[in-house]
């Protein structure tokens, strides 16, 4: 055998860990794809009607919705069930993504006990399986505009840009409830009820209009509805977003980002005392 | 010559709070009721050990001593609160056989999983997906979900994806007594194997026979600390004659 003296691991030798858990992620690419394929086989296969029950849930809850708004509270909105399936998709990819992050980080801890792999991977792959959920999710809304005479803009080319967007601020938000889970185990319960908040708070499935004028100056500073915003704008209203909504979406995207990057892998090291 | 693996001051502290705290709420009560204390644990306190390539090195002590620590250091799983790990070589870690196995998967595609956990790419494994399985005798299950798979077999699988590749370094805790004893002597056998070719191998055991059979040198571990250090048979002379002045019952 070679008798290599190179040094491979050396525990005081490290870079920042913001940039040595990027690189980490890049030598293992090969088990982020697997997980992220397993994570989707595993949603499908539980039951027959797994891809079937993705596409129908937002289409079964755009119907109550859309029975209940439309008729009790009378929105002044063109096409509701297209405004509505655009918030829910991308509603449901953060909420979805960043819950199963935190669930599969408790779940899987065990596994950082006994050997070494990129900490952020769960999340990652959280983050990586539920862009191809909402690659799916997008045949039921091309479905709904098809029977809704919506047209099909020449702006959807930005979509992959939107979910871009989503991607990192799920991705950001993710890795910061991950790691305070692992601290404590019933932000879990906190979260959904906290989720539930946002949802409401969020336009939704209500116009932004709806709000008072002078709330609706602040609701660039929910950083959530900026990201279901740049979705929505290309698919339901046929523009590209605004520059000032754009920016106001990246920014929060960046920070969310680089924040929950920056914590979560500062705090890395921790996990395999505490799980 | 460099060693293959290097400990110099090795120390792992456990931040222990003294009320097992584990929900925001009551987090939050005890930081305001100012209860919040730690103690801290030293699993492992300033170690220092160089083991040499080739070697076969074993680590004996009571449980609790540290020796598992010890392991998980060199395994990269934690990293020292003080002190510095150095390897030489690239290492596969035999702890706790299957461990990294998912359930709802199937034994192919556990290999895959599995065998990416432990840092192999996916054309590797493809090339090397067969010779895993006929090792493992699994070839008429490979299909089946694992959580079908008897603890032989778990085990039987979760060896062969481990040691197909000749590692560097073999950490080995505790896991050849799974399985049958023919699955046993194939095992050792592999071992073996390595070992004629070079392999560094860190084997952590109860079973003092075995660890006098094959090690060169042993470690004997109390307390966190390295009590000593030295040729297979004196170590275990010394670790026999404090178990009967002890009058513990041998582990």
């Amino acid at each position: 055998m070679q008798k290599s003296t190179k040094i491979l691991y050396d525990s005081s030798k490290r870079g920042i860990p913001l940039i040595e858990e990027f690189k980490e992620l890049v030598r293992y690419k090969d088990l982020l794809q697997i997980l992220i394929i397993n994570n989707i086989k595993s949603r499908y296969k539980r039951s027959t009607f797994g891809v079937v029950w993705t596409m129908l849930n937002p289409l079964l809850y755009m119907t109550v919705m859309t029975i209940a708004f439309s008729h009790l509270l009378r929105f002044e909105i063109a096409n509701y069930p297209v405004y509505l399936l655009t918030g829910l998709i991308a509603w449901n990819f953060f909420s979805q993504t960043t819950t199963q992050a935190m669930g599969t980080l408790l779940l899987s801890g065990a596994l950082f006990k006994r050997i070494y792999i990129p900490r952020a991977i769960f999340a990652v792959a959280a983050v990586g399986s539920g862009v191809i959920n909402l690659f799916l999710s997008c045949i039921p809304l091309l479905l709904i505009m098809l029977l809704t005479h919506q047209p099909l803009y020449m702006t959807w080319w930005f979509v992959p840009i939107s979910i871009l967007i989503l991607a990192g601020i799920s991705l950001g938000v993710s890795l910061i409830l991950s790691m305070i889970a692992i601290f404590f185990a019933d932000i879990m319960d906190l979260y959904q009820i906290l989720l539930q908040a946002t949802f409401y708070l969020t336009p939704i499935m209500y116009p932004e209009t709806v709000l008072p004028a002078k709330i609706q100056h602040y609701i660039v500073l929910n950083p959530i509805y900026d990201v279901v915003r740049v979705f929505r704008n290309p698919v339901y209203d046929g523009h590209l977003p605004s520059f000032y909504a754009l920016c106001a979406a990246l920014i929060s995207t960046f920070a969310v980002l680089c924040f929950g990057w920056w914590f979560f892998t500062r705090k890395a090291d921790q996990i395999s005392y505490r799980v | 010559m460099d060693p293959m693996i290097q400990l110099e001051n090795v120390s792992v502290h456990y931040q222990i709070p003294n009320l097992k705290i584990t929900s925001v709420k009551e987090y939050i009560i005890k930081l305001l009721q100012r209860k919040m204390s730690y103690h801290q644990f030293h699993a492992l306190n300033k170690v220092s050990l160089d083991i040499h390539a080739g070697e076969v090195f074993g680590v004996i002590g009571h449980n609790g001593a540290g020796k598992s620590t010890l392991l998980k250091v060199i395994a990269r799983v934690l990293r020292p609160t003080k002190g510095r790990v150095i390897l030489r070589g690239n290492i596969s870690p035999l702890l706790e056989l299957g461990g990294g196995f998912d359930p709802e998967l199937t034994g192919r595609e556990n290999i895959f999983l599995n065998s990416a956990i432990l840092g192999f790419s996916k054309k590797d494994i493809k090339a090397r997906f067969d010779r895993i399985v006929a090792f493992a005798e699994l070839a008429e299950f490979i299909d089946t979900p694992v959580r079908n798979y008897s603890t032989g077999m778990i085990s039987r699988l979760g060896f062969s994806v481990a040691t197909d590749v000749q590692p560097e370094i073999l950490i080995v805790d505790e896991v050849l007594s799974v399985g049958d004893s023919d699955f046993q002597k194939r095992c050792s056998d592999r071992i073996n194997q390595f070992r004629k070719n070079g392999t560094t191998i860190l084997l952590v055991s109860h079973d003092l026979d075995t660890v006098q059979k094959i090690c060169d040198r042993v470690g004997w571990m109390e307390q966190g600390k390295l009590n000593a250090v030295g040729n297979a048979s004196d170590i275990i002379a010394k670790y026999h004659a404090r178990l009967k002045h002890e009058n513990l019952p041998k582990e």
